[in-house]
């Protein structure tokens, strides 16, 4: 996947991706709207579907609402990477089937503008505008089943033959 | 190699003896439990995946405690959702306003929350009931949702920190002042993935409401979980409300930590965070000056009756400043009760104080006690991001409910020791 950078500091909180008073929506599309509003009430409007967020240390930390990465797969970003993830926004992330890349040399390099264009399966992440390229681990074997599987909803009716 | 008393109860949870921080389990809950913003996205993902049955309706708690009683019609209907889904489940434990409380609360006062219990919620502060010697952790609503399905979820073996605590706490000293000197040691990212374990001579003296705010904020520094070792204030709290047969699990002598810190605080004083992170701590006399426009005693983190009893031993024959909205929630309606008993209602009442019924509401911003652009609060809650309790522009400090209860008399923060000697 290739996209355009946003880029975002260290700690960002669930209460920045989607503020508290979103909370009583469900609907993906609503919550998309509310994308990243508690830190830039502009985002909505400038980034667009297949762009990438990136962020710093501890991103998504705070709550456990699952509206925040609700918000950001549903605003149509293709994938977050950050120097590393708060655990619930992490583990969140990957039972939705959000792509989310812990990378920190990529993610402190990049800037908002950037291209980056991501291979997941490779490990890698590729900065065009800075013509750089860097790697990430893969996820360990467990997590990476709840991946393919498409997040942890199918994975549970695979097991539950369902 | 010993085990520490996390990696102990969460080898009683899944299959093997033993399990190394790292290690991915798939692990039985004693408790799942979600609340009216995290359960009915669990609930809805519930419906759609055809998961059909719950795995043991006894074992599932539904708590709607952050928007109600309905703060509008949206978060009626997901109160709705959730009543719907307890009764087409059979799930018992299900409160309705008048009976319900907040979450982290109302589970261990229920005795849904013991010693040695695995417990999942789709609340980031489930990590509370550390404090009665369980391994419990905030997790998502799709999480929550496969939980009620299979009663697993899927876990990594944390890495366990350990911070001893020694010295003899001062007066006006609490939980809150222990929890938010750690966090601004080691940073609000500085326990991340990792289980903290408080001890300690401390802590072995520490009341059982002190310990529940401090496992409370383990999330506060990006823990995973937060335990205090089950000891005989466990045991006291624990009797005579525990639905479950306990477990006291200790740490071995040489179970492995990644980290160990060791303070003397019998010289700290009491501590409060400035926006926008709760790892801004100050001593209370560096903030004095700063003024309020409210001050919030509730929460999951101090709306125990022993921090009801703090704020109104404070503002007993006083009254709140004038350009002060004072708010007081009790967590639950039995600390309501007893509050009521003891006549602490009737002093916050005569303080001009607004006493509400319990719901999470300023908290999060969500109802009672929303902020405008440019106030300021001062609040005895875990969170004070951009936003947490209103707009964009307001700000939130997070102190004990000593300091709250001081600065609601002054209009200003302020050491108790000022008002109250
Ligand atoms: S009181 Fe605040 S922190 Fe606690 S559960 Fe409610 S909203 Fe969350």
């Amino acid at each position: 996947m290739e996209g355009r950078c946003w880029k975002f500091g260290d700690d960002v909180n669930t209460d920045e991706i989607v503020p508290a008073r979103y909370l009583s929506l469900t609907d993906e599309k609503e919550l998309a709207g509310h994308c990243m509003e508690g830190t830039d009430p502009e985002f909505v409007r400038k980034a667009g579907s297949g762009d990438i967020i990136v962020g710093g240390r501890n991103f998504g930390c705070g709550s456990s609402r699952e509206h925040a990465p609700l918000a950001i797969r549903a605003f149509g970003i293709q994938c977050v990477v950050a120097r590393s993830f708060a655990r619930i926004f992490f583990r969140n992330a990957v039972n939705i089937g959000l792509p989310i890349l812990e990378c920190p040399e990529a993610a402190g390099d990049a800037q908002t503008g950037d291209v980056l264009t991501v291979d997941p399966a490779r490990g890698v992440i590729v900065n065009r505008t800075r013509d750089k390229s860097y790697r990430f681990p893969p996820f360990s074997p467990e997590v990476q089943a709840v991946i393919d599987a498409g997040g942890l909803i199918p994975f549970t009716r695979k097991k539950l033959r369902l | 190699m010993g085990m520490t008393i996390t990696e102990k109860i969460l080898a009683a949870h899944c299959e093997g003896d033993r399990v190394e921080p790292g290690q991915y389990v798939i692990a039985n809950v004693d408790l799942c439990f979600g609340n009216d913003i995290t359960a009915p996205i669990a609930i809805e993902q519930f419906e759609k995946a055809g998961f059909g049955r719950v795995f043991d309706a006894a074992r599932i708690a539904l708590v709607p405690d952050h928007f109600t009683p309905n703060k509008d019609i949206q978060a009626a209907t997901r109160a709705a959702e959730l009543r719907q889904f307890a009764r087409k489940h059979s799930i018992e434990h299900y409160w309705e306003v008048g009976r319900v409380g907040i979450e982290h609360a109302l589970l261990p006062e229920q005795g849904l929350v013991g010693p040695g219990d695995l417990v999942v919620g789709a609340d980031s502060h489930s990590c509370t009931y550390g404090a009665v010697g369980a391994f419990s952790t905030g997790v998502g609503s799709t999480d929550l949702a496969a939980c009620f399905a299979t009663g697993t979820v899927w876990l990594r073996v944390p890495e366990s920190m350990k911070f001893v605590f020694t010295g003899e706490l001062r007066r006006w000293v609490g939980g809150k002042d222990l929890i938010l000197h750690t966090i601004a040691r080691i940073g609000v990212d500085g326990a991340l993935y990792r289980a903290m374990e408080f001890c300690g001579p401390t802590i072995e003296n520490l009341p059982i409401d002190d310990r529940f705010t401090m496992c409370n904020m383990a999330i506060e520094a990006g823990g995973k979980s937060g335990i205090v070792p089950p000891d005989e204030e466990t045991r006291q709290y624990c009797e005579g409300r525990l639905q479950r047969d306990a477990v006291y699990y200790a740490s071995d002598a040489d179970a492995a930590y990644v980290e160990t810190h060791e303070w003397d605080v019998s010289g700290l004083g009491p501590q409060v965070a400035a926006p926008f992170l709760p790892s801004n701590v100050h001593p209370v006399e560096e903030l004095s000056d700063v003024a309020l426009d409210q001050v919030v005693i509730g929460s999951c983190t101090n709306g125990r009756i022993s921090d009801l009893r703090v704020a109104a031993e404070i503002l007993r024959g006083r009254k709140a400043a004038p350009t002060v909205r004072v708010i007081v929630l009790p967590a639950t309606q039995d600390i309501y009760r007893q509050a009521l008993r003891e006549g602490l209602i009737e002093v916050f009442i005569e303080a001009e104080v607004a006493v509400s019924t319990p719901t999470c509401g300023p908290c999060l911003g969500g109802h009672m006690g929303v902020l405008a652009a440019g106030e300021r609060a001062l609040s005895t809650t875990n969170r004070n991001f951009r936003t947490r309790m209103g707009h964009y522009d307001s700000e939130v400090y997070l102190c004990g409910p000593a300091v709250a209860a001081a600065s609601a008399v002054t209009g200003h923060i302020t050491h108790p020791a000022e008002v109250a000697g």
